[in-house]
């Protein structure tokens, strides 16, 4: 990559807002698997009981099962949502860049 | 033609080793058997040869010998043998990715896990999972733009290369060695309870030739393959069991949940235990825990290899979400075998050692749990096909571990070090090949050393160094433009040794390995302490870095980010 490209895309606003947007979106959905994971591990190591008791009187079934479900299963749908908005809107944007950058 | 001639020597000569070894073992074992069957009638004579698993897995070997074959006749360059040409889509990466991270350790482990203390498997599950979000999020794109064959490549970008990858070679190998010790104690466990004419020894040897023979013909092209095809095997395989236990209990998972507690000896003990029934709970070793899991996935230098297989950035992104659905699937499949064991296997004479002492105690070993549940599902031929299934996942892991230990030896350390990025390409997958004969030979002896040792926690073990270590330095490489050659590699340095030092004086090691009474260190787990500490010197080492080259190193960082982030100069696919 020449600089004369380089200094093109650094200061090509598209570059920036790439930087921007992709940063926000990767480190707030790591923010919502963090917070959910270690929400969960918080409870196994201080308040286990809200995670043993069971969901429903008369039931074998802890609460901690459905969340610990729930969890992989929200990393599964979090993963998509990344993937569905990098397709749809980074893809488009990279291109953009890199066709600008190399006129 | 060479490597023609080499893989139809190949396959005749290792059936007739498999055959010589079954029917002398097997002399030897009536031999033994026959006096003691006489003077003891108690003791059970040796079970017929399990034809139904020889069988699929000579099939599944011959398979994957075709395979290696086509592979060996495509690989050409070094492109081709360490990232298979970059010509792997994201759904064949999303399968391989899921055949990596399944390994036995979490299939037979995890459904172990499950079998012995209930409810507590699924936190393990829970902790393997979420890593991959993370990597999605922050490393997956970058590491396909910046990296070339190993992921010292991408930390290594702008920094110093010799000091980088020395040390990142190092962490990657301790990682895939003990990895690599997991995988073959499992494999000589699980080939000698199926077939016990064969002995422990001799399954690992066996493990050690095939894998030999497909990583060096076949490379990265040989390996994903491999791993495609046992992925969709063990996806399959535990779909059926799953759906058997599930028809078992009328579909319900209350009646599954209800007749586990009743039939396990801990009764309602298995849904109330957040820690491993018996053990004291521990606050701190659950976060440790937490941490371990989380991070050590997004360091594991097999799978960050994985991201330089694909085509683009794009590949890699999809691979990921691919990969996660099927891991997530899997993981909530390897809980319902593991309640569906409780039901079908223990209280079972036909599987437990005792049923008058302990109705959990399998024969065999720990874990054998899910591929007892397959005969009680299935029968002979279930059993043979998921014992075939598991011991093809054995060889497709340590195929992926072997070749990413060899690529850290033949790309970081001869190529990048000793030749100074001068080596020609030939001799440098010469290297490697030569560096995967060597490894598949230590892991031979290393499985043999191990064979005592519970596989899942070896595997809990590595994700520590991988969590200190290559998580938080890729990282850090990639976002803080900050970062220098000394922060990284002091920060590297102190993950490689304080989680080893940990460990070693922890209870894992320090009490039940060298029975040296009370650990020094009482967790299991030294993330909680060495990962801080290890941002915390990469930190101060870069940010007092006042020399000229961390000048630079500061300064390349934008170019670094441009390709990081739009793909511009990234290493292209292979035109075949």
């Amino acid at each position: 990559m020449s600089l004369l490209i380089a200094s093109k895309i650094q200061n090509n606003p598209k570059y920036l807002e790439l930087v921007h947007r992709r940063n926000t979106l990767g480190w707030s959905l790591s923010a919502i698997v963090c917070v959910l994971y270690f929400g969960f591990t918080l409870m196994i190591a201080y308040t286990p009981d809200i995670l043993t008791a069971p969901i429903a009187a008369g039931s074998v079934i802890p609460q901690g099962m459905l969340i610990g479900v729930g969890i992989i299963l929200a990393s599964c749908v979090l993963t998509g949502i990344y993937v569905f908005l990098a397709n749809k809107t980074f893809d488009p944007i990279i291109e953009e860049i890199v066709r600008e950058a190399s006129k | 033609m060479r490597i023609f001639k080499t893989v139809s020597c190949a396959i005749p000569a290792f059936v007739s080793l498999c055959f010589s070894t079954l029917s002398h073992a097997a002399d030897v074992a009536v031999t033994a058997a026959a006096p003691a069957a006489t003077a003891v009638p108690a003791v059970p004579a040796v079970p017929p040869l399990n034809w139904h698993a020889i069988i699929m897995f000579l099939i599944f070997v011959g398979i994957t010998l075709v395979i290696t074959y086509w592979a060996a006749t495509h690989t050409k360059t070094a492109s081709d043998f360490y990232a298979a040409g970059r010509g792997v889509t994201g759904l064949q990466n999303g399968m391989a990715i899921a055949g990596d991270y399944m390994s036995a350790a979490s299939f037979l482990g995890i459904a172990a896990l499950v079998y012995f203390n209930g409810f507590y498997g699924l936190i393990f599950s829970v902790g393997w999972l979420v890593g991959w979000p993370i990597i999605l999020f922050l490393v997956a794109e970058r590491l396909r733009n910046l990296g070339k064959y190993t992921y010292a490549d991408v930390v290594s970008f702008r920094l110093q290369q010799g000091p980088i990858r020395i040390m990142a070679a190092i962490s990657s190998l301790i990682v895939v060695i003990w990895y690599l010790i997991g995988q073959a104690v499992g494999a000589g466990q699980l080939l000698h309870t199926l077939v016990p004419q064969m002995s422990y020894r001799m399954s690992i040897v066996i493990v050690g030739a095939l894998i030999i023979l497909y990583v060096t013909l076949g490379g990265m092209k040989a390996t994903t393959w491999v791993q495609i095809i046992k992925a969709g095997l063990l996806l399959g395989g535990a779909t059926c069991m799953a759906f058997g236990v599930m028809a078992h209990e009328g579909f319900s998972f209350a009646k599954l949940f209800s007749d586990a507690v009743a039939l396990h000896p801990k009764g309602i003990k298995i849904m109330q235990s957040v820690v491993p029934i018996g053990a004291k709970a521990n606050p701190l070793e659950s976060i440790s825990l937490g941490l371990t899991l989380m991070f050590g996935t997004a360091g594991l230098p097999h799978i960050l290899m994985r991201f330089f297989t694909v085509t683009n950035s794009k590949a890699a992104r999809k691979s990921v979400l691919y990969g996660t659905c099927f891991i997530g699937f899997f993981y909530i499949l390897t809980f319902i075998i593991g309640f569906g064991a409780i039901v079908l296997v223990a209280h079972n004479p036909e599987y437990v050692v005792d049923v008058a002492k302990n109705v959990l105690n399998l024969k065999g070993g720990s874990s054998m749990p899910a591929i007892y549940l397959s005969h009680a599902i299935g029968g002979n031929f279930f059993l043979g096909f998921i014992a075939a299934v598991a011991f093809a996942t054995i060889l497709a892991v340590v195929s992926g571990l072997t070749l990413a230990g060899a690529s850290a030896l033949s790309h970081d350390i001869y190529a990048s070090v000793i030749m100074k990025g001068k080596a020609d390409e030939k001799k440098e997958v010469w290297v490697s090949k030569m560096c995967v004969i060597g490894l598949g030979i230590l892991a031979v002896l290393l499985g043999i050393l191990f064979e005592k040792q519970n596989v899942a926690y070896i595997v809990a073990l590595t994700f520590s160094i991988a969590a200190c270590t290559n998580f938080p330095i890729l990282v850090l490489s990639v976002f803080w433009k900050g970062l220098t050659t000394r922060g990284a590699v002091l920060g590297g340095y102190t993950g490689i040794f304080g989680s080893i030092g940990l460990l070693i004086i922890g209870p894992t090691v320090w009490t039940k390995v060298l029975g040296m009474g009370p650990a020094i260190f009482p967790y299991d787990f030294p993330t909680f302490v060495v990962l801080p500490i290890v941002l915390i010197v990469a930190y101060i080492a870069s940010v007092t870095d006042g020399s000229e080259s961390a000048k630079k190193e500061r300064a390349a960082f934008d170019a670094q980010m441009i390709r990081a982030e739009t793909g511009l100069g990234a290493e292209m696919a292979a035109e075949h």
